[in-house]
């Protein structure tokens, strides 16, 4: 397996600030993410040097990124900031752990962290362990479509676009709903919440899901 | 599975992608979603505005050493997590639940069984095993209630639900489930309060069968 080089903390080296090219390194991808890499957001290409290649500096990387955003959505619940770093350093060490499981054309990056910051943040508080849905089994082609990689990134651009679009207190009400500061019964009485809004894109979204969705078999 | 007519709405699976969700709610929820690909692909949907939202937080510090402690941490052995599979007409979490172990039903009379699978002061969540004809006495609900069918079907007063249905019956809904006639209904039911029976004697039982 390649290794990557033991830099960790590296501040000399270059951080692309477009889209990271396909190009080695800490970018390097599969042949079939090759066609149309350069599309790929640079959480993206990470990731897949993490999971393809157990490259350390992309991971790195995805901390740098992500590590900050994390303890910023822990703090949000009210924990100190030490314990907070607890779970953000238990949901990076699950992230680099799991990276196997990771697949572009069905959950972005920052999804897929989302979901597994959710898992940890209860499974440690609570200190039980939350039920999850059985994982599909991708079928035997596990090479990623591209174009379907780069719709899904597409899509998720075009939700962040109707984020920004929202009111400051409809935003405020949103958060509170996706970061678990609402309960369903709240979520359901908030007529603040613009559903309405953000359920046009979710639409577009389930769409290209449902049909990445037929092409994998239950295990 | 096609058929389905009842999912779940999106306060409960967003409730549930942000982590709020009693967990024996989160069973029912993770139960239909490994049943039902519109579910799934709309709590993807669900997480990638999470995920948004997370990429967007503003950034906080993390303490100088982190990054370096978690590096130490990669190349630690790690310990394999026992995994369950699907079996039968269990869905993974259900087995998970059931410790990879088939049910061991409790009888409650008249044929019904149940098994409680989960029980704490935010709720509980059990198995409920209704012959074909059967009905389950007539209750409402001080809360929520899910009830995801796992094999054959019911109806009340709300309609039909057969497999991977999920119905929700709030406080107000008094309601009285009849299996239908042929092979037993096995059902997922969670509650966040106990359940509220009509008649006395099933009154009294509650507290020995805890529903």
């Amino acid at each position: 397996m390649f290794e990557a080089p033991a830099v960790l903390c590296d501040d000399s080296l270059e951080d692309p600030v477009a889209p990271a090219r396909v190009s080695g390194g800490a970018g390097s991808c599969r042949e079939s993410d090759r066609v149309t890499g350069e599309a790929y957001s640079e959480t993206t290409v990470w990731m897949l040097a993490v999971r393809d290649q157990r490259d350390k500096v992309a991971f790195g990387r995805l901390f740098d990124h992500f590590a900050p955003r994390l303890k910023g959505v822990i703090c949000r619940s009210g924990l100190p900031p030490a314990q907070a770093e607890d779970i953000v350093q238990d949901v990076m060490l699950t992230v680099w752990r799991k990276a196997h499981m990771f697949d572009p054309g069905r959950a972005q990056v920052s999804a897929w962290i989302y979901q597994i910051a959710r898992n940890r943040q209860i499974d440690i508080l609570r200190k039980e362990k939350r039920p999850v849905p059985e994982e599909l089994k991708p079928v035997e082609d596990t090479e990623e479509d591209a174009s379907q990689v780069v719709a899904l990134e597409q899509e998720t651009q075009a939700l962040r676009a109707a984020l920004k679009t929202l009111k400051p207190a409809q935003r405020e009400m949103v958060e509170r709903a996706y970061l678990g500061e609402l309960t369903h019964a709240e979520i359901k009485a908030e007529t603040g919440l613009p559903l309405g809004t953000i359920k046009s894109r979710i639409r577009l979204g389930l769409e290209k899901l449902r049909h990445e969705l037929k092409g994998t078999e239950r295990t | 599975m096609t058929g389905i007519t009842h999912h779940i709405p999106d306060e409960l699976l967003i409730a549930y992608a942000a982590g709020n969700l009693p967990k024996a709610f989160s069973l029912v929820v993770a139960a239909h979603v490994s049943m039902c690909d519109e579910c799934r692909a709309r709590l993807g949907a669900h997480e990638a505005l999470g995920g948004a939202l997370l990429d967007d937080m503003p950034a906080t510090d993390v303490s100088s050493d982190l990054k370096g402690r978690l590096f130490d941490a990669l190349d630690d052995p790690i310990s394999v997590e026992q995994r369950y599979d699907r079996a039968g007409i269990f869905p993974a979490p259900v087995m998970e639940a059931l410790g990879g172990l088939p049910p061991k039903w409790s009888p409650l009379g008249l044929g019904v069984r149940q098994m409680i699978l989960d029980h704490d002061r935010s709720g509980s969540v059990r198995l409920l095993y209704i012959p074909g004809g059967q009905g389950v006495p007539d209750h409402g609900h001080n809360g929520l209630e899910l009830t995801l069918v796992l094999q054959g079907a019911f109806r009340d007063e709300t309609g039909r639900f057969g497999v991977g249905d999920l119905e929700i019956a709030d406080g107000d809904l008094e309601h009285e489930p009849i299996a239908e006639v042929g092979p037993a209904c096995i059902c997922l039911a969670a509650t966040d309060a106990s359940l509220r029976f009509r008649s006395l004697v099933p009154r009294l039982l509650q507290p020995l069968f805890r529903i």
